[in-house]
């Protein structure tokens, strides 16, 4: 069976560094933190403080009132970048296919604030039920898949799906999947969360996985850093549209990058932990290479999932050693979480965009907020320390790992006709 | 417009994010102001909130114009 290519033809972001996707990459290679004091809620008494936020965005600027008011903001967070996107792509609504246009979208969430706001009503009554009609709509995760197709009449292959902060990857490998099979023409991908709430935060933090550096919010996550001590919340959205590369090319469509190859595994070893040698890490990228048709050695640059928790970030460097050998030292590694924060279920959409620019702008985004090196690290290992790197970048490859043991990656490649 | 009438209309103003002008007693929640089967429910149960009642399944199916909703609850909120 022949495979067909599938290219990214239009990018959405809406991260706590920048609203757009030229906003987010200015804020990627100037190494911007997006961290600062909560503002979603009262964060008085939780043991962590503050969290990449969204700056500045206000839904009803984007979404229709009424309809805004039935959403979840991590639906409203997604349709906004899928709005980017689909303007980006330049994709005629009127010229294509819409039973081979599809979404495939990834929440490790879904609408947390919306089941905590109604559950807390509910709690705070006598026992009546006065549940909203639009509590479970609003709330789930799928949601977000069905509000994007309703909106385009996009009438392919749509669902969301959930494996914790791999989600999104897991969304873009089913699409790229899909579109390879010759089962969609296009497919709207990505990701969106919105855990920025008390259920999130305190949730989190029960499990000790967030930073508490509350004195210094911006320099909070410091992956690879010896004084790491958990990730950053983040929220956002990320929207990439995948299409094949026939249809790309048959409607002259500018072209960003190939997706070449996606990696699946899991740890089958802890819930929360990651696998003490990396072993999930290094099959995953051994499974993406292997579906690439890629030698370790093509590879340029990795965005790592890197969430700046101690026990992660080691068990990936240690992985990427053992797949790479000695071209490890040769790869440009970072960790862009050290300024977006961890947006979850949206982390793999908005570091697959992070790779896919490092590539249209032959310059890596560094892994800000490094004081003190962790002797664990190779310090052999170019991790993109502090400052964005300009070099050539044909390949690069972007993990994101979820609670749970589910990791994923997926490759993409400069576009070569 | 009795009291109960400018709360009811402006639920509904609030609620489906039609114009004030459009909330005529004659106009229907579905057929004019664009409600869907969810919104109809989540404006019966509005109602409940602000005017503390209870309004039961078989008489809420009755209520599908502004003016229906004003006259039942003018009746029975008064009670």
């Amino acid at each position: 069976m022949n495979l067909k290519r599938v290219v990214v033809t239009g990018l959405g972001a809406l991260t706590p560094i920048g609203n757009t996707v030229p906003e987010y990459w200015n804020g990627l290679v100037n190494g911007v933190s997006g961290a600062a004091p909560i503002t979603r809620f009262n964060a008085e008494k939780f043991r962590t403080k503050f969290a990449c936020e969204l700056k500045g965005f206000n839904a009803e600027d984007h979404i229709d009132k009424k309809e805004a008011r039935k959403m979840d903001p991590f639906t409203q967070y997604g349709l906004v970048a899928v709005e980017e996107a689909m303007k980006d792509s330049g994709l005629d609504l009127e010229k294509i296919n819409h039973d081979r246009a599809g979404v495939i979208w990834g929440s490790g969430i879904g609408g947390l604030k919306t089941f905590q706001d109604e559950v807390t009503a509910f709690n705070a009554g006598d026992g009546t039920p006065r549940f909203n009609p639009f509590f479970i709509p609003k709330m789930i995760a799928d949601i977000s898949a069905g509000y994007i197709s309703i909106k385009y009449g996009f009438r392919g292959p749509n669902f969301v799906t959930v494996s914790a902060c791999a989600s999104a990857t897991n969304a873009l490998i089913d699409a790229f999947n899909y579109i390879r099979l010759n089962k969609a023409d296009i497919i709207i991908s990505g990701g969106s969360e919105a855990a920025v709430t008390e259920a999130g935060v305190g949730g989190f933090n029960a499990m000790k996985a967030l930073s508490e550096r509350n004195d210094s919010p911006q320099t909070a996550s410091r992956p690879f850093d010896a004084d790491r001590d958990g990730f950053v919340l983040g929220e956002g959205a990320g929207a990439l549209i995948l299409e094949s590369l026939d249809h790309a090319l048959a409607r002259g469509a500018k072209i960003y990058a190939e997706v070449v190859g996606g990696g699946m595994s899991a740890d089958a070893n802890h819930i929360t932990a990651p696998h003490p040698e990396g072993l999930g890490a290094m099959n995953v990228m051994i499974n993406a290479l292997s579906d690439a048709g890629l030698k370790p050695e093509e590879v340029d640059y990795i965005n790592v999932h890197g969430t700046s928790t101690p026990l992660g970030d080691l068990s990936e460097s240690t992985a990427i050693l053992r797949v790479f050998g000695e071209h490890a030292y040769k790869l440009n590694i970072s960790s862009t979480k050290s300024m977006t924060g961890h947006l979850l279920g949206a982390a793999g959409a908005i570091e697959a965009i992070a790779s896919i620019l490092a590539i249209k702008e032959q310059t890596v985004p560094p892994t800000i907020n490094h004081f003190t090196d962790d002797e664990r690290v190779d310090p052999k290992l170019n991790l993109t320390f502090n400052k964005a790197q300009k070099r050539k970048i044909r390949v690069a490859l972007s993990n994101t790992f979820g609670f749970g043991g589910h990791n994923t990656s997926i490759i993409v490649k400069q576009y070569e006709a | 417009m009795s009291e109960i009438a400018q709360k009811v209309k402006a639920i509904i103003i609030d609620k489906l994010g039609v114009e004030e002008s459009e909330v005529t007693p004659e106009a229907s929640f579905t057929n004019d102001l664009g409600a869907d089967s969810l919104d109809t429910v989540e404006l019966i149960m509005e109602f409940e909130k602000e005017f503390n009642i209870s309004i039961p399944d078989d008489q809420a199916e009755n209520i599908g114009t502004v003016g229906q909703a004003i006259s039942y609850l003018e009746e029975n909120v008064k009670k």
